[in-house]
């Protein structure tokens, strides 16, 4: 993310470094902590906020810039985060209405570790952690109770992930999320026990339905929302796709069996009408892994919860 | 029914449509400078708050192209001074919707909702507008890439197009896992547009994806080859990503502006005569900072710029005072 939002760019006006070199502040990393990974685009902080708080991470950079030109201004190139004193702005910040005196490197930690611990984070977190793992729209009740477990442990998030095992809300709907491209590439060709699909094929899977690797629209990160997934015309991407990729597959699976071995828990009577009265095998495995249960991630199994969640 | 049987009704609502206007809405994600796409260069505080970064004046080498002796256009832009010598673009500078804080996310939300708020809803204003038009000849729209924009979405069904590599699925797969479907809305309901879709964009075969370079150019050029046609679509939104040049803003606000000119002059030769009663919108969530960063970039702003193109507007000149 210091790369990806030009922390490594940025220089605290005062600095040395920003004097010899003319060059000064980048809030864009700062803007996008407090937006989309703490307090939320409503979670309470002011533009003025975002610049102390740019300030404050100014120095904040990694070693590993390529280029004979970059080497040269930057030093040599690790993968390693670094501290680079001399772009760091001088002088106390205020932040969230709290004071920080002039300490270096170690400003940007004892910021991280003030927001982590605002009541604005917790909301943010046990939301995302809600829609990933229960539903698209979670119920309020769900979120309220990650929040307490995130605030209650000090902002454990192991602990908050056992707070999420935990609660009934998780059980309810066996197949409440959709897959991403990715799950559903890697799951269909687990359950068709094939290999893989060799490098140029995968990335350009993943590129046409709309995944591309380390290429996310936005520092938001990926989308987790179905409408997000499914809309339209990307469905029938993931429709071709399957249409495409069963027909490299062995002729002697058999597609009843597959779909017993897979979605059986969760398998509605038209799909199991449909796929046992396909046309061909690659028919047969085409519509299941097409079928919305398929398309669909579900953790039923795990533990022996299933039986009681399956309907 | 097969699908030539479903096609046919779908063409005679198109060629029933009650305009033969186009408006293209194209969405610039990022936030465009506007001080870099139309640099006001008589004014002295534009070098003052630039010193890197500022598009050279009239005359000097890279310099911009004059407009009124106070704006000018940056010269990647080129291809476009030809549309306002013509009276074909209109200007508008430091535009901006009613948005005043700065996230992409809830900026491009309230661009597209049409609130002036944003979430204030949960479809957009165009596709309201496709419905309102003549309440629900709802084949007016079109939406290239591979998602619908939220300005598109809501209860018009907007056809999408697409490049895609894949082979298509033959319509027996679909019917069987339009069965499967019954039971899941969100599937059912996509699977049935998605055939919709099919059948108004048959014959519009986009071939396979160009390079990231193009495009914008593929798909404005698309846009214009389906627009063109009688019984096309009238309103089409598409967009560019690549805007929020928070450093190296020269270079890459270059090659930015050289990619959106290239794809505006297709989209017009694509369109061929329609051009003439065609209005292109040209928009960005927000504006950015009038000084430049310390990164040989600008960060998140209000004022930006937007651009009306086409015979229909009313052009040659720069709006506002």
């Amino acid at each position: 993310m210091i790369s990806y939002l030009d922390n490594q760019l940025s220089m605290g006006p005062n600095s040395p470094a920003a004097r010899r070199s003319g060059r000064g502040l980048n809030e864009n990393l700062a803007r996008e902590i407090l937006e989309l990974h703490t307090l939320g685009v409503d979670g309470g902080y002011t533009q003025s906020d975002v610049t102390e708080f740019a300030k404050i991470l100014t120095g904040w950079r990694h070693g590993a810039l390529g280029g004979k030109r970059a080497r040269q201004f930057f030093g040599p190139v690790h993968g390693d985060f670094e501290y680079f004193g001399r772009a760091h702005e001088p002088g106390p910040k205020h932040l969230l209405g709290r004071r920080y005196s002039e300490d270096g490197e170690r400003e940007g930690m004892a910021a991280l570790k003030h927001i982590a611990g605002h009541p604005s984070t917790a909301r943010f977190l046990a939301t995302k952690l809600d829609r990933h793992f229960i539903a698209d729209d979670p119920p309020p009740s769900a979120g309220a109770k990650l929040a307490r477990a995130f605030q209650d442990s000090g902002g454990h998030l192991g602990q908050m992930s056992a707070a999420l095992v935990a609660m009934n809300e998780v059980w309810a709907d066996p197949l409440p999320k959709v897959k991403t491209p990715l799950e559903l590439i890697l799951s269909t060709l687990r359950a068709a026990g094939a290999d893989g699909l060799g490098e140029r094929r995968f990335l350009l899977s993943l590129r046409e339905l709309g995944h591309r690797t380390f290429a996310a629209p936005s520092p938001a990160g990926w989308p987790d929302r179905a409408r997000d997934w499914i809309a339209p015309e990307a469905l029938m991407r993931r429709i071709e796709w399957v249409r495409q990729a069963v027909a490299r597959l062995p002729g002697t699976l058999n597609p009843v069996a597959v779909a017993a071995a897979t979605i059986g828990p969760v398998m509605s009577a038209p799909t199991a009408k449909m796929i046992a009265a396909a046309p061909s095998v690659q028919e047969g495995l085409a519509l299941l892994f097409a079928a919305h249960e398929f398309q669909r991630r579900k953790w039923c199994w795990i533990g022996d919860r299933c039986s009681e969640a399956s309907p | 029914m097969t699908a030539l049987g479903l096609a046919a009704p779908a063409r005679l609502a198109l060629a029933a449509a009650p305009i033969d206007n186009r408006l293209a809405i194209v969405i610039l994600r990022g936030g465009l400078d506007g001080l870099h796409a139309a640099p006001p260069h008589g004014d002295p505080r534009y070098r003052e708050l630039r010193p890197n970064i500022a598009v050279p004046a009239p005359g000097e080498p890279g310099g911009a192209l004059d407009l009124d002796g106070y704006f000018g256009l940056h010269p990647a832009l080129a291809p476009l001074l030809e549309m306002y010598q013509a009276g074909q673009m209109l200007i508008l500078p430091a535009a901006t919707t009613s948005y005043r804080a700065r996230s992409h996310f809830d900026g491009q939300n309230l661009l597209e909702n049409g609130t002036m708020q944003p979430h204030g809803a949960t479809d957009g204003w165009l596709n309201r507008a496709i419905v309102h038009l003549n309440g629900g000849d709802r084949r007016l729209g079109l939406a290239l890439g591979h998602a619908l924009p939220l300005i598109l979405r809501g209860p018009a069904n907007v056809p999408t197009c697409a490049p895609t590599s894949f082979p298509e699925a033959d319509e027996d797969l679909l019917s069987r896992l339009a069965y499967i479907y019954a039971n899941d809305p969100l599937f059912a309901a996509a699977l049935a547009e998605a055939r919709r879709s099919k059948l108004a964009t048959a014959g519009m075969n986009m071939g396979a994806r160009p390079r990231r370079r193009g495009q914008f150019k593929f798909l404005a050029e698309a846009a214009g080859k389906l627009m063109s046609a009688s019984d096309g679509p009238r309103i089409a939104a598409f967009e560019s990503t690549g805007w929020d040049t928070h450093f190296r803003q020269v270079d890459r606000l270059g090659v930015q502006l050289h990619d959106l000119a290239e794809g505006l002059a297709a989209f017009r030769a694509r369109l061929g005569p329609a051009w003439d009663r065609t209005a292109v919108a040209v928009v960005s969530e927000f504006g950015r900072t009038a000084a430049e960063n310390g990164s040989r970039g600008t960060d998140h702003g209000v004022g930006g710029i937007a651009l009306l193109l086409g015979g229909a507007v009313i052009g040659g000149r720069l709006a506002g005072a």
